[in-house]
């Protein structure tokens, strides 16, 4: 599903080997500019952490880089394509099957069960119901949550829900799983617990993980970490750790 | 805390007699522990043993002997590495950040990134106190989420003065 | 904090919370303010036609005495109609016989002779462009406006005429001292039990209406609850927070109401419904019913907030419902339109015998019927969709929520269920009741298209011959026929032998009879006639003796003798063009003795051929000319078909507004619930749902509910429509055109609802709602 090799042909600016580019976003709602220049990079298999203070850019960094906010300027390459050349359909189509998504809350649809919302991104590709739901079962089981397939979210705990949230995000065999604040409204253990099994789960099918948070805890699961402040993103460990 | 750092620091904005050093390190640092004046003649004499800083003058008077000291640039060169380099991430190291965060505001230089460098350096730390965790037993575990939370407290630290740096600029430069 | 004080607290909630509040607010104003605008109206048509019949009363002459002979104090009123147009317009030609002759109402003087006194509708149609020959009809100068309390509505065509030459003639002419009218008839059961399902269809969903709007927004009002139990207020002042913020909703919206009944009321003259028209001032809702409503709606707006609340249990920290949702039983909810259909059963038939319906059992029954639907529906709803099963995406995701709150899906479709059934009972029950009000005449328009008669006391009629003629050369008239009638008995008096005596040429005969050869002089013995009730022509011998007109009743007749000739054949009687067959006698005018003539009954009849449109018109003012007060009528094939089409079309507006009000309510509820979901469609969208996934889960979600809304509706209104039937004793039959009007209608509304709050959906799936504040 996920594991074919890099492509080769990477536009020149972009870092060799990098899945997903990004050079000097802009981005500016109204008069204020949540994103002023901003870099970033990402390879196979790679959990970068994306820090900063609140209102910094984190999460509208991580909404260009998805595709789900255009950019006002500057490039944004996966996987050698050009993202911000897409149409809005192509985009969501690269959403659904290259893509997979964490938030904090507010995620999970209350009316479906939990097996049906881990396979609602597979039905959405063109899965058939039973295929979808066997293998969001299998993902339920690795997220340790198989035994809440017929329950609603409304009738799980948060840790709980975060970890279908995450199974939901992976049954789609994504390359990149973007996670914002996915440990938000967790205590410590469970956060630790979903962090854990995140990362592992994507560090077993090579799919890259941006992981934006505040929490330094969670971001110690990262591999690097980028800062993110007034709109600009510094590669931090780049310059020092590596 | 390097206290012959701290001082060299001071030395950077001008010249100064030891007195004066005193003060303005008192001032500045030693809210609760304010330096003796042989500390700060004994540090005086070792760093212009190797060189750090100079005689700029001597005024004699009914007191102790006075002279004046300007830093040289071998001087400017140290505290500019000590700055620099990230501070040994540990648990209570907040005085000697907050010194370095001062020093770095009153001495012109860029406090984000020697934030920036320690947080790096916090994150490195804790990667690897976190990777230890993941293979590690429950008392491995406890151990270092201990020492995760402390540095976690750090780094939140970090962040607030972060956040605050402009605030703190124009107080010290007042 | 006193209860007073919570109470206040709610009320300035409503007013004072920000534009969410407003909007909450002003959405349950408007929807309570229709609804009372409505009620007060119902309430004012009952005076409205009291008012109108008092002033009915105030300028009849048929209720005094009528006086002998003439005095100081007698009026000669000659009341007739004349048609122009479409349009009957009411005419009475007076003629004051002594200085205290009384005056009718709305004049202050009497016209002069040939001088005219018009009402202002009448006024406006003889000076439109079209008034021309309605100018030369009445043929008078126009001298005085007829004040309105003169008139039964704004829009009533009427005029007064002053004569000198006015004669009195019983029948046509009335000598009275004072204007006094007959009590006016009671409303045929039949139409009183339109009328009163009429008002309880109508009714029926607004109150679904107002329950619903008092409801608006209730999720959002739960949260704002339950922020104020953090600071301290206990469940009991919450209660009593949101019974103030419903009572708000509830007092702006009679407010709302009230105005919008002004609003309508001075529109109410515009308005000519079954040619009856009202005065706005009229239009009074009685005290009391106006009492109660203001007592009324604010209170059930805050019964049913409290009923609401009931299930519910406001923590600090958000709302529980604690009611485990039990699986709805369906005993009780049977029971509803279970006790209205028993209601109703005992008064089958009624209609027919003309007796009178029991009014309080008829609006109780179809009420609990209608009400009944709102009690099924639910369950319907949840029994429906938890059998629902897979589909695509779209489809699971709006099955699953409605399996987890069907409640809310079949509350919001309620009203248009009730709306639907309503409207086709009411369907149902007026075509039946056209096919019985509308009868087939018999006329037959392609022999002639109008008919007059002339009495004996007309002053043309001595003159039919040349009034005849002079209708043939009108343009536009195919012909004119003339034909003179009268009765023939057995003796000088009233006797069993008694027949009818028709009198016209060869040609005018052969519109009755299967008259052949025929000549001045022949007679000939009518069979298979209906109006003597017998096949044969008994009694009547050739060589007989027989009485012209005899003396049948108060008035003397001729009784005039005639011998019917001997050598008299017998033909079969024919349909004349007014449709019926004539008995007795058809003679030529040379065989039946000249002095007859002053009893016939002289008939002309008209036809067109279509070539003037104004034909009709002048060949009334031709008539007019010769004596105003002779009628002239219109053959139609059917009687009456067009009496109920402006019910109808009424109806049908009056359904789709409601519907509309209901779409609207529909749409607020559907964009409140998108609102609520922010997050989670920009969540959906980050994953890469399509857009069209989403906007046909809100599609389902609203068409699955309306649709079995609305085969509730069929079939509840198909039986309430057939008990209906049955009780006014018309044939039952299921009218199919009616239900699908109606069921398009509610599916156009289903349509535009999803339509309009596709743009809210998509704003809504922007990225923005993923930005955490």
């Amino acid at each position: 599903m996920s594991n074919q090799p890099p492509q080769n042909n990477t536009p020149g600016h972009a870092p060799a080997g990098s899945l997903l580019t990004a050079t000097d976003l802009r981005k500016t709602y109204g008069t204020t500019a949540a994103l002023d220049g901003a870099h970033f990079s990402i390879h196979p298999g790679e959990v970068v952490a994306v820090m900063g203070p609140s209102g910094s850019g984190k999460s509208t960094l991580l909404h260009c880089l998805a595709g789900i906010v255009t950019p006002d300027s500057g490039t944004l390459t996966y996987d050698g394509r050009d993202l911000s050349a897409m149409s809005d359909r192509e985009r969501s189509a690269l959403r659904r099957s290259e893509f997979g998504f964490v938030f904090q809350f507010g995620q999970l649809v209350p009316e479906l069960t939990c097996v049906e919302n881990v396979a609602l991104p597979l039905r959405l590709a063109g899965t058939p119901r039973k295929d979808a739901e066997r293998t969001a079962l299998s993902w339920m089981e690795r997220l340790e949550v198989d035994d809440l397939g017929p329950k609603r979210p409304g009738e799980v705990s948060g840790g709980q829900g975060q970890r279908v949230a995450v199974a939901r995000a992976l049954a789609c065999g994504p390359r990149v799983l973007f996670a914002d604040e996915p440990t938000g409204a967790l205590d410590s253990l469970n956060g630790e617990r979903v962090m854990q099994l995140l990362t592992e789960a994507a560090r077993s099918t090579n799919a890259a993980v941006v992981l934006v948070t505040h929490e330094a805890r969670v971001a110690a699961y990262s591999d690097r970490e980028i800062v993110v402040r007034d709109g600009t993103s510094r590669d931090v460990s780049m310059e020092f750790t590596r | 805390m390097s206290i012959g750092h701290t001082l060299l620091g001071l030395l950077e904005a001008g010249p100064r007699h030891g007195y004066d050093l005193k003060r303005a390190f008192d001032e500045k640092f030693g809210h609760d522990r304010p330096l003796h004046y042989g500390q700060v003649y004994s540090t005086m004499s070792r760093l212009l043993k190797n060189g750090l800083v100079e005689v700029d003058g001597t005024e004699s008077g009914a007191g102790p002997e006075r002279k004046r000291y300007a830093i040289t640039d071998a001087g400017i060169t140290d505290v500019e590495q000590w700055l620099a380099e990230p501070e040994k991430p540990e648990p209570y190291l907040q005085s000697t950040l907050y010194t370095k965060v001062v020093l770095a505001l009153l001495t012109g230089r860029s406090a984000d990134t020697l934030l920036d460098t320690q947080r790096a350096e916090h994150l490195r730390l804790m990667r690897i106190l976190t990777d230890r965790k993941r293979g590690g037993d429950l008392a491995d575990q406890l151990i270092c989420d201990h020492a995760l939370f402390h540095l976690e407290a750090d780094l939140r630290w970090l962040e607030l003065t972060a956040a605050r740096l402009d605030r703190l600029a124009t107080e010290i430069r007042r | 904090m006193s209860a007073l004080d919570d109470l206040r607290l709610g009320v300035k909630f409503a007013v004072n919370g920000g534009r969410e509040g407003w909007t909450r607010t002003l959405l349950t104003a408007v929807g309570v303010g229709l609804g009372v605008a409505l009620l007060l109206i119902t309430s004012a048509i009952p005076n409205a036609l009291t008012a109108r019949d008092q002033r009915s009363a105030a300028r009849g002459e048929f209720g005094g005495h009528s006086v002998e002979k003439a005095g100081p104090d007698t009026l000669l009123v000659g009341s007739f109609s004349t048609d122009f147009l479409d349009h009957p317009v009411q005419a009475r030609m007076l003629r004051p016989e002594g200085p205290r002759a009384p005056l009718p109402p709305g004049l202050t003087a009497f016209p002069k002779p040939g001088e005219l006194a018009v009402s202002p509708a009448l006024k406006e149609l003889m000076e439109s462009g079209g008034g021309e020959l309605l100018r030369k009809r009445l043929n008078g100068p126009v001298t005085a406006v007829i004040g309105d309390e003169g008139l039964l509505g704004p829009h009533e065509l009427l005029y007064y005429q002053g004569s000198d030459d006015l004669a009195h003639r019983p029948g046509s002419t009335h000598r009275i001292s004072s204007f006094q009218g007959v009590e006016q008839e009671g409303l045929d059961p039949v139409l009183l039990l339109l009328v009163l399902v009429a008002c309880v269809v109508l009714l029926a969903p607004v109150a679904v209406l107002i329950a619903a709007a008092v409801r608006f927004g209730g999720d959002r009002r739960d949260r704002r609850l339950a922020a104020l139990r953090l600071v301290g207020a206990d469940g009991r002042m919450t209660r009593r927070i949101a019974a103030g913020e419903a009572l708000a909703g509830a007092l702006i919206g009679l407010a709302v109401g009230a105005g919008l009944f002004f609003a309508i009321r001075s529109t109410a003259g515009l308005i000519t419904l079954e040619r009856i028209s009202v005065f706005p001032a009229d239009l009074v809702p009685l005290p009391w019913v106006v009492l109660l409503i203001c007592l009324a709606v604010p209170a059930s707006g805050v019964l049913v907030t409290l009923l609401a609340l009931r299930g519910v249990v406001i923590e600090p920290l958000g709302v529980v419902r604690t009611t485990k949702p039990v699986r709805r039983r369906l005993w009780w909810r049977l029971l509803l339109p279970a006790v209205g259909l028993a209601l109703l059963l005992p008064m089958f038939g009624q209609g027919g015998d003309g007796g009178d319906f029991n009014r309080p059992q008829v609006i109780g029954g179809t009420a609990l019927l209608l009400i009944g639907v709102t009690a099924l529906l639910p369950w319907l709803v949840e029994a429906v969709v938890a059998q629902l099963g897979s589909g695509p995406v779209s489809w699971q995701l709006a099955v699953r929520r409605m399996q987890l709150s069907s409640g809310t899906a079949a509350r919001t479709v309620n009203g248009i269920a009730v709306a639907v059934a309503g409207a086709i009972a009411l369907q149902m029950l007026l075509s039946g009741i056209t096919g019985r009000y509308t009868d087939d005449t018999g006329a037959d328009t392609s022999r002639a298209n109008m008919s007059l008669n002339l009495r004996p006391d007309s002053r043309a009629h001595n003159k039919a011959g040349e009034l005849t003629e002079r209708l043939a050369g009108i343009p536009g008239v195919a012909r004119a026929l003339a034909v003179d009638q009268a009765f023939l008995g057995g003796s000088s008096e009233a006797s069993d032998v008694f027949s009818e005596l028709t009198v016209g040429d060869c040609t005018a005969l052969r519109e009755f009879g299967a008259v052949t050869s025929c000549k001045d002089g022949d007679v000939f013995l009518t069979r298979g006639n209906e109006t003597d009730g017998t096949s044969t022509p008994a009694g009547f011998r050739p060589g007989g003796r027989y009485y012209i007109d005899p003396t049948v009743g108060p008035t003397t007749g001729l009784a005039l003798p005639w011998t019917l000739p001997t050598g008299m054949p017998t033909v079969e009687s024919k349909e004349g063009p007014e449709g019926y067959r004539r008995g007795g006698i058809l003679a030529t005018p040379g065989a039946v003795p000249a002095a007859a003539r002053e009893a016939y009954v002289r008939a002309i009849y008209v036809k067109f051929d279509g070539s003037v449109p104004d034909a009709p018109d002048l060949v009334r003012n031709a008539v007019y000319t010769a004596d105003p007060l002779i009628h002239v009528s219109v053959l139609s094939e059917t009687r009456t078909a067009n009496r109920f089409e402006q019910i109808q079309r009424g109806m049908f507006a009056g359904a789709a507004c409601v519907l509309l009000l209901i779409g609207a309510s529909l749409l607020v509820s559907q964009l409140e619930q998108l609102r609520e979901r922010k997050k989670l469609l920009a969540a959906l969208v980050a994953f890469g749902t399509r857009r069209s996934t989403l906007g046909w889960s809100v599609l389902w979600q609203t068409a699955v509910p309306v649709t079995l809304g609305l085969a509730l509706a069929i079939g509840v209104g198909v039986v309430l429509g057939m008990v209906l039937q049955r009780m006014t004793a018309v044939s039952v039959g299921i009218d199919w055109g009616p239900i699908a009007i109606m069921s398009g209608i509610a599916g156009g509304v289903v349509l535009l609802v999803t339509a309009l709050s596709m743009p809210v959906l998509l704003r809504l799936m922007r990225p923005d709602g993923l930005r955490t504040e």
